[in-house]
């Protein structure tokens, strides 16, 4: 066991864990953030996309201990109070999810897209979020849901 | 059907022979056992917290809030929503006022069983009259606090209006109805659709904002119970054969790990409701635990399908397919008609077991203590959950309380109890409440797969161009054979689902199944049979199409015949019509022929595209509801498929949800598009050979429809389930069109291009 002080939504919280424990587990089992959600394990399917200083990552293969001072965003920190993130804003104007549960992830490597790149073609779209899967199937209405998010973002 | 046997019983009395026996009583569960207003109002200290529960499923308090209870699993389909909204609607209440609560499982609720995309079809009257009841008595209270006639009070968005203006809140008026007679089911007056508020209108799903804020609780998200412990197991590739022994050494000493111990195997069949036993370790945290069981070093014993390879099995199945079965149904002379065809159309159809996968694997929490027994898990069947834990705990069902949480997709999956029953045998060992988590590799290894099949179809048409007879074989083992070994027929429901439901005017017909026995576990996948029946009577007609020198959709409603309302009774004795009698349910041909018509209208069929691109059709009656699809694909040099375009077109009823009726169709065709393109199980020496996302593939976005247009028949006909229907008819279109891009005939799943 070790202790880490992360940065986790804007706070600091010091988490004891052994060096390759898995992001996702320090952030469901010791910091009980449980909207980042556990698909494959091996970043495969992206229900466990967080932020790490503002970028998409895979939190289930990635050891905690390569942290470091980086800032953690997961979703329940993508936005505060009534204010949505516009994403979020737009995945609820389009009605995107249907199980919801890998909705979190979605909405996490969608927002790093659009912070980077505000028009977004759809090949863009495609390639940012290729490492999304959603056996419901909503990926008609993920990719409404981003091209309305980056018009809002833009404006 | 055949008679239930086994541990499958609980299962198949709920999903196939509930509406048959007890339909009648689902009115009287709501409205007369619990509805008895003077028992249940209870009485609180002033007006605003008085709580009038009329029903089960309604509670209306003093301060006007109004709380529906959800008994059916949320699994993404929106039920959660529907069903209330359908009480809401009937009631008039606002729906701004309406808090929706999760029921536990009990059998008070009636069906809870959430499959056979029965939720609607079953509910929607029932609902309709406990709502319509609650709004009489409130009429009624209001009539009598004015000292007015009933006829003069209207109720209208959570008030009664009198027809001189004057008006009282439902909340005001709570205590007041509570104290009224019940009023005969006769006076209560169901809406006409035309004064329908919520039903057949756009509403979002109640849990949306807690999905897109990661508040929405799932089966794996609930930390609420104090030292609750993690818990994985490792099991047999070989389902059911179980362990011969194994060391613990290394897996103890990983920090975290708590306990090594094992569970029983059952054997095969396994059942439909036993875990599959192997080396449970119990952790402080997930990680641990999963860092524990990687460190075990387990010896597996051999058992009775340790030679199970699917190459060869499948190759068995298609050779078994080419000489004659049993016959299941036969009308006129195949044989003779076939002799004296004057072209032949004939194929072979091949389709591997499928896993479901759904992105939440199977998890759970329980808690076991004092002899009572608490879960929380994302089930489809909670009811059959707390059977099977009573019976594996050996507990009373009073004792036993189910919880049901968010669904994280379950596609069938979740309609078993197994991993529920596993975390509540290990909760009982250790003492403390345990979550249960599947990896990925559990969950594509230990599944209850889509039936492998086989199928040979034989069409003749004589020298007029007409279609005159039609064999069609199939062989798969029956999901019954993963709960009794003598089970290797596949029974009549099964193939009612698109082989011995043919609707077709073809004079001479003959359906035969070969036997199959069940190798691993098998389960129902969203639509079931239907996945890979509809698959080659689709591409069939396609072929006929082609032969006869007719367009495929003019093939179709050629084919069809005249409008009728077929009596499949008269046609087989082993039809199913997903549990509902003929006179209620009746297969029409004229609601078949104008989806058909219409997707050929909407989908502009028959469009110009540039080479490698194509349009394909096909249509398939499943669960009642009535679906036409057109797809186009593009194939570019590299044989990569893309969808830019399907076109549905749904005749479902009166369409209780239009918008989660559109997401049902848009998320089938990915989910069809994902099974016919990318998926396949193989097994060798009785091992599933893949374990993840890397080797069992699914749907990606970039190999989803790009548009999905759904049209929906406006309609008065009774509500029918859209869950699953949007999954059969896809694969066909989809193979007829790369046929119409590509020249390629796909007769074997995944599609293979190169």
């Amino acid at each position: 066991m070790a202790t880490y002080q992360l940065n986790v939504n804007g706070a600091n919280r010091e988490v004891e864990a052994v060096p390759n424990t898995p992001l996702l587990w320090v952030l469901r089992d010791n910091l009980n953030l449980t909207g980042t959600k556990y698909g494959c394990g091996v970043a495969q399917c992206g229900a466990c996309t967080v932020h790490l200083d503002g970028t998409a990552v895979r939190s289930c293969s990635l050891p905690v201990s390569a942290i470091g001072n980086k800032k953690v965003t997961t979703i329940e920190g993508l936005s505060s109070g009534e204010n949505l993130h516009p994403v979020q804003q737009a995945w609820m104007d389009e009605n995107v999810p249907q199980c919801g549960y890998c909705q979190t992830g979605q909405i996490m490597s969608a927002a790093a897209l659009i912070e980077k790149n505000q028009t977004p073609s759809d090949s863009d779209i495609e390639e940012a979020m290729s490492g999304n899967i959603c056996r419901c199937g909503t990926y008609e209405r993920i990719r409404k849901a981003i091209k309305k998010a980056s018009n809002a973002a833009a404006k | 059907m055949k008679a239930d046997t086994n541990e499958s019983k609980i299962f198949k009395v709920s999903r196939r022979d509930f509406v048959k026996t007890t339909s009648m009583s689902i009115s009287g569960l709501l409205l007369g056992i619990s509805f008895s207003c003077s028992d249940t109002a209870k009485k609180l200290s002033g007006n605003p917290e008085y709580v009038f529960s009329p029903n089960l499923f309604i509670t209306l308090n003093g301060n006007g809030d109004v709380t529906l209870i959800a008994h059916r699993s949320e699994m993404g389909t929106g039920i959660r929503t529907s069903l209330p909204l359908i009480m809401a609607d009937e009631m008039e209440a606002d729906w701004n006022r309406v808090k929706v609560v999760q029921a536990v499982g009990d059998e008070k609720y009636g069906d809870q069983n959430t499959d056979g995309s029965y939720s609607v079809r079953m509910f929607f009257t029932p609902l309709r009259k406990a709502g319509a009841t609650v709004r009489l008595l409130l009429e009624q209270a209001a009539a009598k606090e004015w000292d007015v006639d009933v006829s003069e009070c209207k109720a209208k968005n959570h008030e009664v209006v009198h027809s001189s203006g004057k008006t009282l809140g439902f909340g005001l008026l709570a205590e007041k109805a509570a104290a009224l007679p019940m009023p005969e089911e006769s006076s209560v007056k169901l809406k006409e659709p035309k004064d329908f508020k919520y039903i057949s209108k756009q509403s979002s799903i109640v849990d949306l904002k807690d999905i897109v804020t990661g508040k929405a609780k799932f089966g794996f998200d609930n930390n609420h119970l104090p030292n609750t412990k993690i818990a994985v197991v490792k099991r047999n590739p070989e389902p059911g054969a179980g362990l011969k022994s194994f060391i613990a050494d290394n897996a103890v000493k990983v920090p975290g790990v708590i306990k090594v111990f094992t569970l029983d195997a059952p054997g095969f069949p396994t059942t439909l409701n036993k875990p599959l036993g192997g080396v449970v370790v119990v952790a402080e945290n997930t990680w641990a635990a999963l860092e524990g069981r990687k460190a075990l070093d387990v010896t597996w014993n051999k058992g009775m399908n340790a030679d199970y390879d699917t190459k060869s099995y499948n190759n068995a199945m298609l050779k078994s397919v080419k000489t004659k079965g049993k016959v299941r149904r036969e009308n006129g002379q195949v044989d003779k008609a076939l002799a004296s065809a004057k072209k032949i159309i004939e194929a072979d159809y091949v389709v591997p077991l499928l896993s479901h996968t759904p992105m939440e694997t199977p998890c759970a929490l329980a808690h076991v203590h004092d002899n009572a027994c608490e879960v929380w898990a994302p089930v489809q069947d909670p009811q059959g959950v707390r059977k099977s834990l009573a019976e594996a705990l050996g507990m009373d069902l009073k004792n036993v309380t189910v919880n049901i949480t968010l669904l994280g997709g379950a596609f069938g999956r979740k309609s078993k109890p197994d991993f529920v029953v596993e975390a509540a045998l290990i909760s009982r060992t250790m003492g403390t409440p345990i979550k249960i988590l599947w990896t990925r590799e559990d969950d594509i290894q230990h599944d209850f797969y889509h039936f492998p099949s086989a199928q040979h179809i034989k069409v003749g048409i004589d020298e007029n161009n007409k279609v005159t007879s039609w064999l069609h074989r199939s062989a798969f083992p029956p999901i019954d054979g993963t709960s009794n070994a003598n089970a290797k027929e596949a029974s009549g429901a099964e193939l009612s689902m698109g082989m011995i439901d043919l609707p077709y005017a073809i004079e001479n017909v003959c359906c035969e199944t070969q036997e199959a026995e069940a190798k691993i576990r098998i389960g129902w996948l969203r639509s079931v049979a239907n996945i890979h029946h509809a698959y080659a009577v689709g591409c069939t007609l396609d072929e006929v199409a082609k032969a006869r020198g007719v367009d495929p959709v003019q093939n179709m409603l050629d084919l069809l015949g005249d409008d009728r309302t077929i009596d499949f009774n008269s046609l087989t004795s082993e039809f199913w019509n997903y549990s509902e009698k003929l006179e209620d349910f009746p297969w029409s041909t004229a609601r078949f022929r104008h989806v058909i018509e219409t997707a050929k209208e909407k989908s502009n069929w028959g469009k110009s595209l540039p080479k490698g691109s194509g349009q394909g059709f096909a249509a398939h009656r499943s669960f009642l509801t009535y679906v036409a699809c057109v797809v186009e694909v593009a194939v570019d040099a590299n044989n990569k498929i893309r969808i830019p375009k399907v076109d549905y077109v749904v005749d479902c009823g009166v369409p209780v949800n239009p918008e989660r009726i559109k997401a049902q169709f848009e998320g089938g065709a990915a989910f069809a598009a994902s099974l016919a393109l990318k998926s396949e199980i193989t097994v060798s020496n009785g091992a599933v050979q893949q374990s993840n996302f890397h080797n069992y593939q699914v749907g990606r976005m970039s190999d989803s429809p790009y548009e999905t247009a759904v049209h929906i028949i406006e309609s008065n006909e009774k509500p029918t389930g859209v869950g699953e229907p949007p999954v059969p008819p896809f694969i066909p279109a989809l193979c007829n069109a790369i046929y119409a891009a590509t020249g390629k005939r796909v007769r074997q799943l995944p599609v293979r291009l190169a």
